[in-house]
C-alpha cells in the first residue's frame, strides 16, 4: 500500500541548486556512498527474479521449440500465442495474476517467464530450421541418425541464434523486473517508485538495473564465444 | 498495494466481476465523497491514454522513419541504428520515466516526450533492417529505369521494407500503451490512474483498469496488423518466402552481397 499511495501533490515539490542537496532531492555522492547498502537487498531481489525467469522460461522454450520444430506445423499457433502475450502490458498482466497467485515472486515470475517466450522460442526455432540442408544431408550420409542429427549438427550449429534470444529475453527481462513490484516482488523498480523525485535514488537504482542487463549481457556473449570455438577459428 | 483493496482472501471470481462492474458503472470512492469508475471515467481515462500514445509514435515516426530510411539507402550509420535499440532496450521503462519525473519535470510534455524516447529505437532500428534487406539487385534495377535516388527510397525500398517498418512500429506502439500507464507518476492521467491511486479506487478500480489497458494494447496490435496487411505490395502479399528469397533463386540473380 505505502509504496503505491505515493501522494501525487508530493512530485509537485522541485527546486533549484541552493540550500543542501537532500532537501532539493539534488544528485548527491555523499547520500549515494552513505547509503549504497540501502541497493543490496532490491539488487539482489532483482537478480533472482531475472535469473530464475529467464532460466525457466528457456527450459519452457527450448522444450516447445523441439516439439514444434519435430512436427511442424507447432510453430505458427506457438509464435502467435507468445506474440499476443508480449502485448499484454507486464504491470497489466502482473496486476491480474495477482488475485490467483497472490502478492509473491511467484507471480511476477509467472509473467516474466511468459515475457521471455516471444524471443526464446522464435530465436530457438528459427536457429534450428536456418542450417542448411546440405549440411544435414552430410551428416546423414556420414551415417548419423536423425537424434545425432539434431544434437551434434543442428543443435552446435544454432548456438549463436539461441544465445542471440537468449541475450534479448535476459536484458528485457531485467528490464521489466523493475516493474514487478506491482506483483509485490520488489526488486530495483519497487526502490526507485519509493522515491521517485528524488534525483540521486533514481540514479542509482536505475543505473544498477541497466548494469545488472549489461553484466548479463557480456556473459552470455563470453558464453557464446567458449561454446562456438568454431567461429573464432574461422574468423582468424 | 494489495491491501488497497483489503480483500484479498474474497474469491478470485467475485474480485474479477468486481472489477468489470467498476468499469461500466461508478461507484463511490474508497476515501468517500467522489464517485470514480464507470464507463464515463473509464473511457475519459481511455482517451487521454490514446493521445498520449498517439502522440508519442506519430513524432517517434516523423523522427525515426526518414532517418531510418536514409541511413539505411546509403547504408551508413549501422552502427548507430543498431546499437540505439539494444541500449533502448536495457534501459528500463520505469527508470526512463523515473529519469523525466526526477531530472526535467512532471506534467504532459516531459512524459510525452519520454514516450517518444522509447518509442524511436524499435522503429528506427527495424527501418534501417528492412531498407538494408532490400535485394540490391531490385535497387540497381530501378536505378537501371533511370529512377533517381529519393524515387528509389520511396518507390522501391519502402514499399520492401514495409514489412520489417510495421514490425518495429508494432514493438514501439505496444510498449507505448504500456508504459503511458505510468503516465499519472508524473501527474498525467492515463488508464494507470485508478492503478496509481489504487487508495482512491480500491483493488476492483486497480484490476478494471488492468483489464481496459490489457485490452487496448492487444487491439492496437491488432488493428496494425491489419494496416501492414493493407500497406503491403501485393506482390509481397503471398505467404512463403519473401521476395529476397525468391530473387535468390533465379542464379543468374543472385551474386554474393560485397558488405
Amino acid at each position: 500500500m505505502s509504496a503505491l499511495a505515493l501522494p501525487l501533490a508530493q512530485l509537485d515539490i522541485r527546486s533549484r541548486r541552493g540550500g543542501t542537496c537532500l532537501s532539493e532531492d539534488g544528485f548527491c555522492p555523499d547520500w549515494i556512498v552513505d547509503n549504497l547498502d540501502r541497493y543490496v537487498q532490491p539488487l539482489l531481489e532483482h537478480l533472482y527474479l531475472t535469473v530464475i525467469s529467464v532460466a525457466v522460461g528457456f527450459a519452457i522454450s527450448f522444450a516447445l521449440a523441439l516439439l514444434a520444430h519435430r512436427s511442424g506445423w507447432l510453430t505458427a499457433p506457438v509464435s502467435a500465442l507468445t506474440s499476443v502475450l508480449y502485448t499484454i502490458p507486464s504491470i497489466a498482466l502482473f496486476l491480474m495474476l495477482v488475485p490467483i497467485t497472490g502478492l509473491t515472486a511467484l507471480t511476477a515470475i509467472i509473467a516474466l517467464v511468459a515475457y521471455t517466450q516471444v524471443f526464446l522460442f522464435r530465436n530457438i526455432i528459427n536457429g534450428l530450421v536456418n542450417v542448411p540442408e546440405e549440411t544435414k544431408d552430410a551428416a546423414r550420409g556420414m551415417g548419423l541418425t536423425e537424434r545425432q542429427v539434431l544434437w551434434r549438427v543442428e543443435m552446435p550449429l544454432a548456438v549463436p541464434e539461441i544465445l542471440a534470444g537468449l541475450r534479448i529475453a535476459t536484458t528485457s527481462t531485467v528490464n521489466l523486473a523493475t516493474l514487478a513490484f506491482f506483483a509485490g516482488a520488489g526488486g530495483l523498480g519497487a526502490q526507485i517508485f519509493q522515491d521517485i523525485t528524488f534525483r540521486s535514488n533514481v540514479v542509482v537504482a536505475g543505473g544498477l538495473a541497466i548494469l545488472l542487463a549489461a553484466v548479463f549481457d557480456l556473459l552470455i556473449l563470453g558464453g557464446q564465444r567458449l561454446a562456438t570455438p568454431w567461429r573464432r577459428a574461422a574468423a582468424t | 498495494m494489495a491491501e488497497g483493496g483489503g480483500d484479498m482472501s474474497a474469491p478470485i471470481a467475485s474480485l474479477f466481476t468486481d472489477a468489470l462492474e467498476f468499469i461500466f458503472v461508478a461507484r463511490e470512492s474508497v476515501t468517500g465523497g467522489v464517485q470514480v469508475g464507470g464507463i464515463g471515467e473509464i473511457s475519459s481515462l481511455t482517451a487521454n491514454h490514446m493521445v498520449l500514445s498517439a502522440a508519442a509514435i506519430a513524432i517517434a515516426c516523423v523522427i525515426a522513419l526518414p532517418l531510418g530510411l536514409w541511413l539505411g539507402h546509403v547504408g551508413k550509420g549501422e552502427f548507430l541504428a543498431i546499437s540505439v535499440s539494444n541500449i533502448g532496450r536495457a534501459v528500463p521503462t520505469l527508470a526512463l520515466i523515473a529519469f523525466f519525473i526526477a531530472f526535467v519535470g512532471i506534467g504532459f510534455f516531459n512524459v510525452l516526450l519520454a514516450l517518444i524516447l522509447l518509442a524511436i529505437p524499435p522503429l528506427l532500428t527495424n527501418t534501417y533492417v528492412g531498407v538494408r534487406g532490400v535485394s540490391p539487385d531490385a535497387v540497381d534495377a530501378a536505378r537501371g529505369m533511370g529512377m533517381s535516388e529519393p524515387q528509389i527510397v520511396r518507390k522501391v525500398e519502402l514499399p520492401l521494407a514495409v514489412r520489417s517498418i510495421f514490425g518495429g512500429l508494432q514493438l514501439s506502439a505496444v510498449s507505448v500503451v504500456a508504459t503511458a500507464i505510468l503516465g499519472p507518476l508524473a501527474s498525467v492521467d492515463t488508464l494507470g490512474t485508478p492503478i496509481v491511486s489504487v487508495n482512491v479506487y480500491g483493488q476492483a478500480g486497480l484490476l478494471g483498469a488492468a483489464f481496459v489497458v490489457a485490452a487496448l494494447a492487444i487491439l492496437v496490435y491488432v488493428l496494425l496488423t491489419a494496416l501492414q496487411r493493407a500497406a503491403t505490395p501485393a506482390g509481397l502479399k503471398a505467404s512463403g518466402p519473401s521476395l529476397r528469397d525468391r530473387l535468390r533463386r533465379i542464379p543468374f540473380l543472385s551474386r554474393p552481397r560485397s558488405t
